[in-house]
């Protein structure tokens, strides 16, 4: 097992090189120079070879690039054009508020998705079964845009019942400005979650084995909590697993609306100000994070199907 | 054929099964998968259901256990009397209780029946912790024992195994294992053969013939292989598009059987006879033509378009069951317009 995870990971090294790679190209080739962005519009061509020679931009571009991948070596992306701090410390501000919003939100969902999945498979067929397709189906049409909008307006501005926007770090004042976009991150994800769950649960329904655990005289409870959800485990653990990233990351719409200072709002503002470190920093971010929630979700698989050997 | 035999046969009656119809309703209409199924199983002895695919003799079997897929198949009619108690009324609970335990079942897939994320000694324990009032110790000590009842080498090391590790013969057996842990009255072997090699197949029904005779249960063997039927049945009920049509001991419908589909059954089993010079090829005999259509019967005998004896009066009504002269003198059902 610990070679494996060994070997792993040392055969994410190439993946994230690729990533860093096509970021290098995307940004320094394509995006052109960004110094003049910088400089603003009355610079003189002096400044400019400064502001260059500063940044490093003057430097042969393999040079550039074995820079850029210090960087993620070390962890250490340099600072910010905007506002001059340096990004893993931004970074690590940044990850407190997005995970005090993700992390209760995520398990939240994930609970309620497989329970009600569950139930619903339970009652497959059934009115309540169709019902609950139906409300999920709806719930997960519509943009999260929209929930935001009708929430702030409705429950925060009309009703009065949560603040519209900010945020604070300590506890549990912080749960006032988290509530409000928890409960739409969860409605949000639940019904897609539900859907998903509910259709990997049903195609374990179905198996040969479920027939002979009934002829065992074991109830339609125990069949679905212990032989069924077992084994669909694995679709479960893989939809569960793809969403990590996006948990540190933040819900870019959620932060930036209610005001969040997580890592979704810092890189929505780097967009904005055209920040090129901190958008590398958090793109070379989101692909490492993507390669550590693969490796996470072979080994989870060791542990439900004892089909899967990691060699 | 003694009187003994005789009264043996009416003493044991453990199952009865009464006018059995079971339907599934689809789209395309109702189809009556079983149609007016009735037959008595005796302790001790084994009941062959013969047919082809589709003939309804799995249904049959999963309307014993109640385990038809609802809500598209319902048993819309009959009576299942286990010892005297109408299978069909009891309580979901109750039917619980008689599964696994009283009536057991194994299945044509061994490889995919079991549970694959749960090693064969769970899966074993499962059941006698179900349905026996047993300690954790009590209840892995019998598992081993049940597995070496069924002939698997060092089962206490094999009781740890997944699935997976074992082959389809050896899976087939932890399947019989597991129905037989809690002595049952009836095991029902849908196909249990089929999905194995010829040299395992021969195995296994000698395996369950020799448990059949160490615990005296009954058995109902589904099959379409009317060569395992002759080596281990002692009566047989031929089905065909969800009728029966012919029962009776096996030694009688073998010897003289006398509804055509039976005869084209037999006739199609391939046989090597050997002669002087070697071996000499018998040209194998089919039955022409395929199954009916379940949503569309024919009116009247519905073998009657692959039936070379058909008349008239075959396409008219449908012949009743009734009974012919037999060499046993156990009573002999065809149902048949024509005496052949």
């Amino acid at each position: 097992m610990l070679f494996y995870i060994i070997r792993k990971i040392i055969s994410t090294i190439p993946t994230i090189f690729g990533v860093a790679l096509i970021v290098f190209i995307l940004f320094n080739l394509v995006g052109g120079d960004p110094t003049y962005q910088m400089v603003g519009r009355h610079a003189n061509a002096q400044q400019i070879e400064e502001l260059r020679h500063e940044y490093g931009f003057d430097q042969p571009k393999y040079i550039q690039f074995s820079h850029y991948l210090k960087q993620i070596v070390t962890f250490d992306y340099g600072r910010s054009y905007a506002t001059k701090q340096p990004i893993n410390q931004m970074i690590l501000n940044g990850i407190g508020p997005s995970l005090s919003l993700m992390l209760p939100s995520f398990f939240v969902t994930t609970i309620l998705a497989v329970s009600t999945a569950l139930l619903v498979a339970y009652f497959r067929g059934r009115a309540i079964d169709k019902i609950c397709v139906i409300i999920s189906v709806f719930g997960m049409s519509i943009s999260m845009l929209a929930y935001i909008l009708f929430g702030q307006y409705f429950f925060a501005y009309k009703m009065g019942w949560f603040p519209i926007s900010g945020y604070e770090t300590t506890w549990p004042e912080c749960f006032q400005y988290i509530a409000l976009p928890m409960i739409i991150f969860i409605i949000v994800s639940l019904g897609y979650d539900v859907r998903f769950y509910r259709t990997a649960i049903l195609e374990e329904v179905n198996q040969d084995y479920v027939r002979t655990a009934r002829a065992k005289g074991l109830s339609e409870s125990a069949i679905l909590f212990k032989h069924v959800l077992k084994n669909s485990m694995i679709p479960i653990i893989t939809n569960v697993v793809i969403e990590i990233p996006l948990l540190i990351l933040g819900a870019f719409l959620l932060e930036s609306f209610f005001g969040i200072p997580g890592l979704g709002s810092i890189t929505i503002d780097a967009v904005h100000n055209s920040d090129f470190p901190v958008i590398k920093a958090m793109t070379t971010l989101v692909a490492i994070l993507y390669v550590i929630g693969n490796l996470a979700t072979d080994i989870l698989y060791t542990f439900v199907d004892p089909r899967v050997s990691l060699k | 054929m003694t009187l003994m035999d005789k009264i043996d046969y009416s003493m044991d009656k453990i199952l009865e099964v009464k006018n059995l119809r079971t339907s599934f309703f689809t789209d395309a209409g109702e189809l009556k998968a079983v149609d007016d199924v009735s037959f008595n199983v005796y302790s001790g002895k084994t009941l062959g259901i013969v047919g082809e695919s589709g003939c309804g003799k799995s249904v049959t079997s999963l309307s014993l256990m109640r385990l038809i897929p609802s809500p598209s198949g319902k048993i819309i009619g009959g009576e299942i009397l286990y010892k005297g108690r109408n299978l069909l009324e009891l309580k979901p609970h109750e039917m619980r209780s008689i599964r696994g335990n009283e009536i057991s079942m194994i299945f044509q897939e061994p490889m995919t029946s079991l549970n694959p994320v749960f090693t064969v000694g769970y899966q074993i324990r499962e059941v006698i912790g179900l349905h026996q009032d047993l300690s954790r110790k009590e209840v892995h000590d019998q598992a081993i024992e049940m597995l070496k009842l069924v002939g698997i080498p060092s089962p206490e090391k094999r009781i740890h195994d997944y699935p997976h590790h074992l082959s389809g013969g050896m899976r087939q057996r932890v399947m019989i294992a597991m129905a037989l842990s809690c002595n049952p009255q009836i095991l029902i072997a849908d196909e249990p053969t089929t999905a194995l090699d010829v040299t395992i197949q021969a195995q296994i029904l000698e395996l369950l013939k020799e448990l059949q005779q160490k615990v005296g249960m009954a058995l109902i063997l589904i099959t379409h292989d009317l060569g395992v039927v002759a080596e281990i049945a002692d009566e047989v009920a031929v089905m065909y598009a969800g009728r029966v049509v012919e029962q009776g001991l096996v030694r009688d419908i073998f010897s003289r059987p006398q509804m055509p589909y039976t005869q084209g059954l037999l006739n199609s089993i391939p046989v090597l006879s050997r002669h002087s010079s070697g071996r000499v090829k018998k040209r194998l005999e089919a039955i022409p033509g395929i199954v009916p259509n379940m949503l569309s019967l024919p009116e009247g005998c519905r073998f009657q378009d692959r039936c070379s004896y058909a008349i008239d009066l075959c396409k008219e009504r449908e012949p009743d069951l009734r009974i012919v002269a037999s060499q046993s003198g156990i009573p002999h059902f065809i149902r048949c317009a024509r005496d052949i």
